[in-house]
């Protein structure tokens, strides 16, 4: 079915019109918003297909509101780390727009899978952005409906969500709700680091050959915890793609735009059985890997003003203003909302009650089992053994 | 809800026990906002900046930079309501006071981590046997000294030493420590730039007898290191060899004052180490024994050893003997590997060999998982493998932990023996002294012999006097022949 063929995309290998290379001077890069918030028209990727967006005035202002309050929650998240009320916090700080030019793109039908860091994604699923703090706060295990909000747990163990994403995906295709405009399609989340692991490799076989309507949405914020990108690869990422049989593209990750033209695009080709493709967003992890780290270690302070030039919001707002599209009051009525909603949230997490440890049995099976029943009560008395127990 | 509020250092990442103040950002009287940074502190993991917990005014702030705060403990108290009023009398807090003294559940969790005295001994969270804290899975907090890596323009050590100043913002970075460099020769024509000259065979011969060239100043012409210069330096301190001496604690360069005493904070290995000896030496009934054997036949079995092809790159040195005569020995005497607990004694049948190393940290005893079951070049390996670990300061709990029985090398000083304390948890360690070549009398005639002192310290609530001797007296008995012990015992 030769996928590597661009003549059989939908929407690629018109003869588009000769657009402008990314701002950066990389012609591999697909962008629509340049870091200063000048505006692209279209973009060509490495397949000929060309991409653009068609928004209105008001979706451009949603993904700017999307983008502020995702950021700001994010730091409020690790403001209640650093205070001793989480456990841990992985920042998305840096990588807002690719999530939410991902996220937005995804249609009500599609499933997600994401790692820790996927918070935006969650945000525009419609996920109430507490849930991700009671995993982190070590109260429950998230807490969502997978399947309600089409979007699964949160995944810890690197790279291992893209073979539970590609499973998926296949299913999708047997069960035959690929093939139209309204089919389904599968977007699995992962990092630069993860594409050294054996799961993700393996992912891609299997979504290859078994033509599984899946896009692998790799956010490359060039470190692996403290490796950098240098120590993952020789080729740029999205050119792997080529050798598992499937069509890749990069993005610039810091253009909510570019990341929502791609990102709508793969998916497209995906409900309509055309099989895998991967998407590299290439952005920039602003902050620690996690709260646990201290990127000063690994890292010169010149290249993170470097990418600090590139913000996501920061190019998004230079648009909105230069078109016109939004006012200072705005801009001020999106702060008010994001201040009032993290406030919110802080209370809520203070507010969490702590499960007695003995309720770590009570969703492991829907009817538990015998052997469950039995742990539960090994546990109790284990509990019990304590002095001054109150059970 | 109460309108002061202390906030505790919290757990930064994971399992962490402590963290040290490096700046405060904010000073007592500030107006802050909600999540505004007040500190800088440094954990084993990272620096990071801490948020506010609350908005407010700054009430008082209980330790200064360059102190290291356990978790749990306060380190600032915010007015989270300064436009209400005057607090009574004991709020009334100067905003100008420098250093402001904790309130009484402040001072109890400096004492007593992790919490406020409110958990009883032996519950999670609560006092354990041996100051533990208490916990139910994870990271053990304060067996292990947490760690953290240099960082540049170093906070002194030195910052920590006056509890009593000021609190002052962000201090300057004091005076760098110079290095000491080695004096140059006497005779004004020793080797420059840290060059040391020696002829190949003489270095050969260094190798083979283990004296570090570095350590010598030659007597030859340009300064160079001649073959006596080799040979004097090993038989002086012949176990200068040792590759346990990671390096000597380069700190004693002291800072006076004016009163000419020095106050320097323990912390780090030296408090662990001051724990753990108090522990081991007032629980456990120490006795020590001492065995003088003489290791010419030893020697010359290393210096075959070393000869062969197969031992050509293996570091070759007398601790590798007596490390396997006490593997040896206590295949022999299993009781020697053993713990005292109490109501039982629990009897090894594993031997975790550990080996006390004096390095830039201080003393840490890092020791070889189950030793018994190597064999001589795996034990090798072993022992030169635990000493690059040491010396690259990379030593991990892990690798400190669990440690069964222990050799303490102290013939790398010169010296001939000593009565070294029990590490907690194990009931026999052997002190290793300096091989020396003395008068002995050989076949019914004195003669020049490599001799050295054997000094075995046991627990003696396990170990009686005949078993720690005859334990003593097998090791003694391997070195004195090795090869026939050898045929002997295996």
């Amino acid at each position: 079915m030769a996928k590597g063929d661009p003549g059989v995309t939908s929407r690629g290998r018109r003869a588009a019109p000769r657009s402008r290379k990314g701002a950066t001077g990389d012609p591999q890069l697909v962008q629509l918003l340049t870091a200063d918030g000048e505006r692209i028209e279209s973009a060509t990727g490495p397949d000929g297909t060309e991409y653009r967006v068609d928004f209105t005035d008001e979706e451009y202002r949603g993904l700017y509101r999307d983008l502020v309050l995702v950021r700001k929650l994010d730091a409020e998240a690790t403001a209640l780390q650093r205070q001793g009320e989480l456990g841990l916090w992985a920042s998305l700080l840096g990588q807002e727009a690719a999530q939410v030019g991902s996220g937005r793109a995804l249609r009500t039908q599609d499933m997600a899978f994401p790692t820790y860091r996927e918070h935006g994604v969650l945000y525009c699923r419609g996920i109430d952005p507490i849930m991700p703090l009671g995993l982190f706060r070590g109260v429950d295990q998230g807490g969502w409906d997978p399947n309600e909000f089409k979007f699964n747990m949160y995944t810890i163990v690197i790279g291992a969500q893209t073979l539970h994403a590609t499973g998926y995906a296949m299913g999708v295709h047997m069960d035959g709700k690929t093939g139209t405009e309204d089919g389904e399609a599968v977007i699995a989340y992962f990092g630069d680091g993860a594409t050294s692991q054996g799961d993700v490799n393996e992912a891609f076989v299997w979504a290859s050959v078994f033509n599984a309507p899946l896009v692998f949405f790799c956010q490359n914020n060039q470190y692996a915890i403290s490796e950098p990108l240098e120590r993952q690869t020789r080729v740029p990422l999205y050119q792997r793609a080529g050798g598992f049989g499937f069509p890749g593209v990069r993005v610039d990750g810091n253009d909510v735009l570019a990341s929502y033209a791609v990102t709508r695009h793969a998916l497209d080709n995906a409900r309509l059985g055309q099989g895998p493709s991967l998407i590299e967003a290439y952005t920039y992890r602003m902050g620690a890997h996690t709260t646990s780290d201290d990127p000063t270690r690994y890292r010169i302070a010149s290249e993170v003003e470097a990418w600090q030039a590139k913000d996501p919001i920061a190019r998004m707002k230079a648009f909105l203003e230069k078109q016109q599209i939004a006012d200072a009051d705005f801009f001020a009525a999106v702060d008010e909302q994001a201040r009032t909603e993290s406030v919110h949230l802080r209370e809520r997490v203070l507010d969490m009650p702590n499960p007695e440890p003995v309720t770590m049995f009570d969703h492991v099976y829907p009817n538990g089992s015998p052997e469950l029943d039995e742990q539960r009560a090994q546990f109790s008395r284990y509990m019990e053994s304590f002095e001054g127990s109150a059970h | 809800m109460s309108r002061i509020k202390e906030f505790n250092l919290p757990d930064l990442g994971e399992g962490l026990t402590e963290g040290e103040i490096l700046a405060w950002l904010v000073k007592v009287g500030d107006v802050i906002e909600l999540n505004q940074p007040i500190v800088e502190v440094e954990t084993a993991k990272a620096a990071v900046e801490i948020p506010a917990k609350w908005a407010g005014q700054v009430r008082a702030i209980f330790h200064p930079e360059g102190t290291t705060v356990e978790v749990g403990t306060p380190i600032i108290s915010i007015d989270t309501d300064p436009g209400a009023g005057p607090l009574d009398e004991s709020t009334t807090g100067t905003p100008a006071a420098d250093l402001p003294t904790p309130s009484a559940a402040s001072l109890a969790a400096v004492e007593v981590a992790p919490s406020e005295g409110a958990v009883e001994p032996g519950l999670i969270g609560g006092p354990a046997p041996g100051g533990r804290t208490a916990v139910l899975v994870g990271y053990g907090p304060r067996t292990t000294a947490a760690k953290r890596r240099p960082r540049k323009g170093g906070v002194p050590a030195q910052a920590t030493s006056a509890p009593a100043a000021p609190v002052q913002p962000a201090p300057v970075a004091p005076a760098p420590v110079v290095p000491v460099s080695p004096a140059p020769a006497a005779n004004g024509n020793g080797p420059a730039g840290g060059l040391v000259l020696a002829k190949p065979p003489v270095r050969k011969l260094a190798k083979d007898l283990g004296v570090d060239l570095a350590t010598l100043t030659g007597s030859g012409p340009l300064g160079s290191i001649t073959r006596e210069d080799v040979q004097r330096a090993a038989s002086a301190t012949p176990a200068a060899a040792e590759p346990l001496t990671v390096a000597a604690p380069a700190t004693a360069v002291a800072s006076f004052g004016a009163d000419r005493e020095q106050r320097i904070p323990v912390k780090g290995v030296r408090k662990l180490t001051a724990e753990n000896m108090s522990r081991s030496a007032f629980t456990a009934p120490h006795v020590t024994e001492f065995l003088t054997v003489d290791v010419t036949r030893a020697m010359k079995a290393l210096d075959r050893l070393r000869e062969r092809r197969e031992w050509r790159d293996v570091r070759v040195s007398p601790l590798l003997l007596v490390a396997k005569a006490v593997l040896l020995a206590v295949k022999r005497h299993p009781m020697v590997n053993s713990t005292w607990a109490g109501d039982e004694i629990v009897v090894k049948d594993y031997v975790n060999l550990g080996i006390a190393a004096a390095t830039e940290r201080g003393l840490i005893v890092p020791n070889i998982k189950d030793a018994g079951r190597l064999s001589l070049r795996e034990l090798a390996d072993a022992m030169t493998g635990l000493v690059q670990t040491a010396k690259a300061g990379k030593t991990s709990p892990a690798d400190m932990s669990g440690g069964t029985l222990t050799i303490t090398n102290v013939g790398v000083f010169g010296v001939d023996t000593g009565t070294p304390i029990l590490p907690p948890g194990e009931s026999a360690i052997l002190a290793f002294g300096a091989v020396r070549e003395m008068p002995w009398v050989h076949k019914g005639k004195v003669k020049p012999r490599q001799v050295t002192t054997l000094g075995l310290s046991f627990d003696h609530r396990i170990i009686d006097g005949e078993l720690g001797s005859k334990f003593l007296r097998d090791i003694g008995d391997f070195l004195a022949d090795p090869e026939a012990a050898l045929l002997a015992w295996t």
